[in-house]
């Protein structure tokens, strides 16, 4: 149907497989891979495609978009990633629900053998996706914010820049606490946070040092939430896709967001200061927290969407209002 | 929550089967009365159509096959006291006779509450003028058209506007009376038509080729709103939807597309005011992300029943 550009690109989607369930797509091509003067893709998420393959049920071989350049398939030829199709893609999804996320190859008939076993398990995914040197971007437009880098997806920055921040990106394990700025911004990022202990440290620190404003994104909401002392599991079925639904805990307010996570917070183990921000209307799963006192909050699913729906945009708005 | 103070509750229903006017409202009529019934609410059902799921026997608690017009309804008001109304499950013809009720002072007399979406509302989507208004406070592009009362003033707005233009007739259904024009004869038979069924025709700029889409809208009283799905007409802009086929979801849009549509077609629902179904038609141009929304439909459309 549409997004997988963005999916695809998606530093999230890391050492993973992506299938798609709406049995279409390529219909609209890929759009030119332009990166504009303050180094953020036109219309990418990143610098490449990071999932590891895709499974289409149906791929569209000709294209039609005016703003296609190529095909989804020389796209992937290009960067080098397999793809697949011919897959009864709703079918393959079925079993992953019944038995959760598994290990996959993608082999040829007349080679099984030439496809070697990965490593997912205690795989540190963050560190091998996260940016190695601090970026800044906007950089004199004001308030400044520090953006930790787990994986971060270009709208994220995009938006936040868009409501005239500063950011300064920064690897994922990196200590900021020394630095000036306004306020923390946790990016979303690939795989088990469990491996991301270091950034959970830095996050303690600065929590112990200051009442600064944090807002979390994903991987950062479930970093905030270690920091904060609840721990992290497995769902069984991970939430993907863009019709998440969530209720704002305690109000009438309900949203449909993007997501794509396989581990969340236990909101039972938070600490006493701490609250529930949104939960999941399908599973009752968390899915964000924040401070009962200081502005410190988080959400679980994606609301710099790319690709999904918009809704929930309003988290960078309260981020950027209590950057004092 | 349930408003405790309803306990009965009229519903306008499908009527005669034809363009505008089709299936879909028997079974969105059906899907409310059986939800007032599970709701502990008495329903009375106003529909001619005795061919209809809704007219089956128990489906509503009282029903009266007359004509979905204001004089009948009011009668079925006064000897009913229905306490709530609801008007969006019975097509054009019932958000007209909705909005001619509230006119006229019937529900005011009688102390029928409007369920869902107020009849304000259906005011703002159903005269265009008003529509236009509405949508440019929130500075969304819709089709500028020229409301004319004569043949006269058409073709002085067609001049101006340039060739091709199409013409509507004003509170129509199905599109009754409309069609493009690629010159002043054409204009003339057009109008001609129009004007039979209609005192107001609207002129305005062709879209034709542009991409049709449309988003099926729910909000509830709290403000959320939902998309249902959005869906593509094969045929571009220009040749009717009634002679077309639609396509759910959409195939052609990208995510950005898609979600630049969606989040305006929320925009445009909330600020209307819409309570319940509805369904917002865009004319989408196939080089750019540029827009047009063509109309809002207080009520399902007849794509609405794909999904």
């Amino acid at each position: 149907m549409m997004g997988y550009p963005e999916s695809l690109t998606d530093p999230s989607y890391a050492g993973q497989l992506l299938t798609m369930t709406f049995p279409l797509v390529g219909n609209y091509g890929v759009p030119p891979f332009t990166i504009e003067k303050n180094g953020i893709p036109t219309f990418m998420e990143s610098d490449r495609i990071y999932a590891s393959a895709i499974i289409v049920s149906d791929y569209t071989e000709e294209y039609s978009h005016w703003n296609g350049v190529e095909s989804l398939a020389s796209w992937l030829k290009r960067e080098h990633v397999p793809g697949i199709t011919g897959i009864d893609t709703r079918e393959l999804t079925k079993v992953l629900r019944e038995h959760g996320v598994m290990m996959g190859k993608i082999l040829f008939d007349d080679e099984p053998d030439n496809i070697p076993e990965a490593d997912y398990e205690g795989v540190n995914f963050v560190d091998l996706v996260s940016t190695k040197e601090i970026i800044h971007y906007n950089e004199g437009a004001g308030k400044k914010a520090i953006l930790v880098d787990c994986g971060v997806k270009a709208n994220i920055i995009r938006s936040l820049i868009n409501r005239g921040v500063e950011v300064i990106r920064v690897p994922w394990n990196y200590d900021y606490t020394g630095m000036q700025y306004d306020g923390l911004f946790l990016a979303n990022g690939p795989g088990d946070p469990d491996v991301c202990n270091d950034a959970v440290e830095v996050i303690r620190k600065q929590m112990n040092m200051s009442k600064k404003p944090i807002c979390g994104i994903c991987m950062g909401n479930q970093l905030l939430s270690k920091a904060a002392g609840a721990t992290i599991y497995k769902l069984k079925y991970g939430h993907r896709g863009h019709n998440q639904p969530v209720r704002m805990v305690g109000t009438e307010k309900c949203y449909i967001t993007s997501q794509n996570h396989g581990y969340a917070v236990d909101a039972t183990t938070l600490g006493t200061d701490w609250k529930e921000l949104f939960v999941n209307m399908n599973d009752g799963s968390n899915e964000g927290i924040c401070h009962k006192e200081n502005p410190w909050f988080t959400s679980q699913f994606h609301p710099e969407a790319c690709s999904g729906p918009v809704d929930t945009d309003f988290m960078f708005d309260k981020f950027v209002e209590t950057l004092k | 929550m349930k408003d405790e103070s309803i306990k009965k509750v009229l519903i306008l229903g499908s009527g005669a089967l034809k363009i505008g006017e089709a299936g879909e409202f028997d079974y969105s009529g059906s899907q409310a009365l059986k939800a007032l019934r599970e709701e502990g609410v008495s329903t009375v059902l106003i529909n001619p159509n005795i061919a209809t799921v809704q007219t089956s026997e128990g489906v509503a608690d009282q029903i009266y096959f007359l004509p979905v017009q204001p004089y009948f309804v009011e009668r079925v008001i006064a000897k009913e006291r229905p306490d709530g109304i609801l008007l969006s499950f019975g097509g054009q013809t019932a958000l007209n006779c909705g909005v001619e009720l509230d006119r006229t002072g019937v529900l005011k007399k009688y102390g029928v509450r409007v369920l869902g979406t107020p009849v304000k509302a259906i005011m703002n989507t159903e005269d265009r003028e008003l529509f236009v208004e509405r949508l440019d406070e929130i500075n969304v592009k819709t089709i500028k058209s020229e409301a004319c009362e004569n043949i006269q003033q058409a073709r002085a707005a067609a001049k101006t506007l340039g060739y091709p233009v199409i013409v509507r007739a004003a509170y129509a259904l199905g599109g009754l009376g409309s069609g493009f024009a690629d010159n002043e004869e054409e204009l003339n038979t057009l109008c001609e038509k129009a004007f039979s069924f209609s005192p107001q025709v609207l002129v305005e700029k062709s879209l034709k080729g542009w991409k049709e889409i449309e988003y099926e809208v729910v909000r509830d009283r709290y403000d959320n709103c939902i998309t249902v799905c959005n869906m593509e007409n094969f045929d571009p802009l220009g040749i009717h939807t009634g002679e077309s086929i639609v396509i759910a979801p959409s195939q052609t849009l990208t995510n950005s597309e898609y979600h630049k549509l969606r989040a305006l077609s929320i925009k445009i629902v909330r600020h209307i005011g819409i309570v319940g179904e509805c369904n917002v038609q865009y004319a989408f141009d196939p080089q750019s992300e540029d827009y047009r929304v063509i109309e809002v439909n207080a009520r399902l459309s007849r794509s609405s029943a794909c999904k």
